[in-house]
């Protein structure tokens, strides 16, 4: 049956052009891959390649004709064997290929389409049951190796790598014990090569091993951020559900003490941003031990931000091997009724020596560690500022695109009329930090700040 | 064009080609190459007719080297390769519909519409991807290899990058894992002279000897005629050989062209026609087996006109399906982004 030869388009946005000129005449023949005419749009000239194979019976728009519409006939190709009568019996339309032979940007871009910006619905989260047991004095430190012995014996797809992990037992000794319980098959020294092992963890994920991937510290996970976004975050989306990365990326994260700029980031509102993550930051070691536990039973792939400062500090931890805290779900660590103070990690501590001297002053503090920044517990928030009618975020990191301007913007739009005054937001300053141990202390949110700010949306002075 | 070995290690010895191979699997690597072109050919069109969108990245030219590596894998083997993947694809079985559809971002593609041209994926098929960020895919595809030794599989990984990859800093982070801990990884790359636009002599030092890019690490290497279908599945042998041995990495340089542009909208001003045209006379891989075919006396021209007839069919079958097929339901746009925990 003759086929149709249809005006073709150089990319999803042109709906016209000039057919130029045809370089095969009615009753030549063609073959698979011969140019047969070239077009012009106002970006480029390109060529029109056969890819059936027979004669040319009838060009239908001549060369040089101006404003062709896309996907317009403009020819009929007849098969072997069929002659000129044939042409009445045009089968339904076969595009022909294109080959570009001018500038062209890469890409055309689609007009965007409006989107909501609240998303998908949040999932209510239950908290941890209340522990009534008995419990150990143990650091955050100690917490963590436990969390990771207890899952390594409980599932023998989960397993450690990293700098330094095995036979120096950690940079920070998280990993004490671990090589010699688990053996130098799942406890993995890696070479200083974190763009290349973040990747390898994840493709290890991907075939369905449990990957824990320490991160020396999470400055030096900038180099792996390409994975950890690219490769973990999004192929279940990409993939339509079916390739899942279930890997925790662990490492301490935030200021330490006099290591400068480069050693001294939070890098929580960068791995917040992206959908396909689930980002985690514990304060006390009950909760590092049974956030670490839950991040790796996750399916998802898990950021768990640590803080060096606090590996030394020791907390009541029940005494069991099965205690899980669940990702999504943040705490009330100190009621209150004046002020809300919502934040996690080191600056808790912070958050709390500034309650206790807020209540000398007659100003009831109620302190929210967050626990998990994403999913992030929107409703113990809102709760908590239907109640107190004010709010101050805390954190260490940069107040630009920080955690506090998300809190900020969220507790704006769903309880605006619940609040008595303006947000403030207590943030590292906006300079990267500083070495000198004065200069250092100034860069950095004290007790002073929160208190400072507390008083301001309590307007008292 | 021989295959050249790089001598880090002893090479392994030498087989002929054309040594196992029979009339049965010559015609299904001239049927899957076939597969391959018109299916990409019809692919170019449809992109053409505004059906297709964004990127596209077509594999005509370079079909011998996925078949041929294809044909001496076994079924627990796993492959992955950068965002020019539709033939891999092809060649591990995947359903035409399903990619195609996929193209078209219709519900019925592979990742239901929401990952396009670049980014597939078939655990079934053992096919891990269709990754986007040139060399990305190279420690996954390492990891995965990693995950055959922790699982005691006994199977190899293969991961495809191009020569424009060879120069990320990641490949050489994988090459020294995979070498140090003798991962099952046998790592193709297909040099089909253009990294985008530019050519390996102008991005790559020692540009016509790629395959000792792992030298530095004790991986072997060796050059393939890429081309050359019954060449490719010769040497992939040896090299999947020694990474299923439990000796380590394999790298493999196939010397391959692409005939059609980077992607859709690659204007091509960096080589010549005639440059194009030559390969295709010259070289053409479906061509050349078709004339060993004819040859041999494996098959008349009447059997291969059955051929064509029969993936023309399945390709345009493909075609109607990537159109007909739903676009994903607007539901589908929340889904996909985390398991359930």
């Amino acid at each position: 049956m003759p086929i149709e030869i249809l005006m073709p388009a150089l990319s999803p946005t042109m709906t016209e052009g000039k057919l130029a000129q045809w370089l095969k005449n009615e009753g030549d023949s063609v073959s698979s891959g011969d140019i047969l005419a070239e077009i012009e749009t106002d970006k480029a000239t390109m060529e029109v390649e056969a890819v059936e194979e027979g004669i040319l019976g009838k060009i239908l728009i001549a060369g040089d004709t101006d404003n062709v519409a896309v996907n317009t006939p403009i020819a009929i190709l007849l098969e072997e064997g069929e002659t000129e009568a044939d042409l009445a019996n045009v089968s339904s339309s076969v595009p022909n290929s294109v080959a570009v032979t001018d500038t062209v940007a890469e890409s055309s871009t689609p007009a965007p389409t409006p989107v909501s910006v609240s998303g998908p619905a949040v999932e209510f989260v239950a908290p941890e049951s209340e522990w009534d047991g008995p419990v150990v004095k143990t650091t955050v430190r100690e917490a963590l190796r436990d969390a990771m012995a207890e899952e390594m014996r409980r599932n023998k797809k989960v397993f450690l790598m990293g700098e330094e992990v095995a036979q120096y037992q950690g940079a920070y000794k998280i990993s004490q014990g671990l090589l010699d319980e688990f053996g130098a098959k799942r406890v993995i020294d890696t070479p200083i090569t974190e763009h290349g092992f973040a990747g390898l963890g994840v493709g290890a994920a991907f075939y369905g091993l449990n990957p824990i991937v320490e991160f020396m510290t999470f400055n030096f996970a900038m180099q792996a951020i390409d994975h950890i976004i690219n490769s973990a975050a999004k192929t279940r989306y990409m993939s339509g559900g079916q390739v899942s990365s279930p890997i925790v990326f662990r490492g301490p994260n935030g200021v330490a003490s006099r290591v400068g700029a480069q050693h001294s980031q939070c890098y929580a509102s960068w791995y917040a941003h992206c959908p396909g993550l689930k980002v985690v930051s514990p304060y006390s070691a009950a909760d590092a031990k049974g956030l670490l536990k839950s991040a790796i039973r996750d399916p998802n792939p898990v950021i768990f931000l640590e803080n060096e400062l606090m590996y030394g500090t020791s907390f009541d931890v029940p005494d069991t091997d099965d205690w899980t805290v669940p990702i999504g779900k943040a705490k009330v660590v100190r009621p209150g009724t004046d002020v809300t103070i919502v934040t996690f990690s080191l600056m808790v501590g912070k958050a709390l020596d500034a309650a206790e001297e807020l209540a000398k002053e007659g100003i009831s503090a109620e302190v929210i560690d967050l626990r998990t920044i994403r999913p992030l517990d929107t409703e113990t928030i809102l709760t908590s500022v239907r109640k107190t009618n004010r709010l101050v975020t805390v954190e260490e990191g940069w107040a630009f695109s920080g955690i506090g301007s998300e809190i900020s913007a969220m507790v704006m739009e769903q309880a605006f009329d619940y609040l008595d005054a303006p947000v403030k937001r207590v943030a590292g300053v906006d300079v990267p930090l500083p070495y000198a141990a004065n200069l250092e202390q100034l860069a950095l949110p004290q007790s002073s700040h929160i208190i400072t700010s507390a008083k301001e949306v309590c307007y008292r002075s | 064009m021989a295959t050249k070995k790089t001598p880090t290690k002893r090479a392994p010895k030498k087989r002929t080609a054309s040594s196992d191979v029979t009339n049965e699997q010559l015609l299904e690597f001239y049927r899957e190459m076939l597969l391959i072109r018109r299916f990409e050919e019809k692919a170019g069109q449809m992109y053409g007719m505004g059906l297709i969108g964004g990127f596209c990245h077509l594999y005509i030219g370079q079909e011998a080297v996925v078949v041929g590596m294809q044909s001496a894998l076994e079924e627990r083997d796993t492959i992955l390769t950068s965002y020019r993947d539709h033939g891999h694809m092809l060649a591990c079985g995947m359903d035409p519909d399903g990619v195609m559809a996929e193209l078209t971002g219709r519900s019925g593609g592979y990742s239901k519409g929401k990952g396009g041209s670049m980014h597939m994926f078939s655990e079934e098929k053992g096919f891990y991807g269709g990754h986007g960020i040139v060399g990305a895919q190279v420690p996954i595809g390492t990891g995965i290899a990693f995950a055959h030794k922790y699982l005691e599989e006994n199977a190899v990984n293969v991961a495809y990058l191009g020569d424009g990859a060879l120069n990320q800093g990641q490949v050489y982070e994988s090459f020294n894992m995979a070498s140090l801990w003798e991962l099952p990884v046998v790592y193709v790359i297909e040099n089909n002279s253009y990294a985008m636009g530019t050519s390996t002599a102008r991005s790559s030092a020692n540009s016509t000897e790629l395959y000792h890019r792992g030298a530095a690490y004790g991986i072997p290497g060796m050059q393939v005629d890429g081309m050359d279908v019954i060449a490719v599945r010769e040497a992939a042998k040896i090299a999947v050989e020694h990474a299923r041995s439990g000796k380590g990495p394999y790298i493999m340089e196939m010397m391959t062209y692409r005939y059609r542009g980077h992607s859709m909208s690659d204007p091509a001003k960096y080589r010549s026609k005639e440059e194009v045209q030559k390969v295709r006379e010259e070289r053409d891989p479906i061509e050349r087996l078709r004339a060993v075919m004819l040859k041999k006396k494996v098959i008349d021209e009447a059997g291969m006109k059955q051929i064509d007839k029969d993936v023309k069919a399945v390709v345009s079958k493909s075609a109607e399906f990537a159109q007909s097929s739903p676009e994903p339901d607007p539901s589908e746009l929340y889904t996909d982004v985390y398991a359930d925990a």
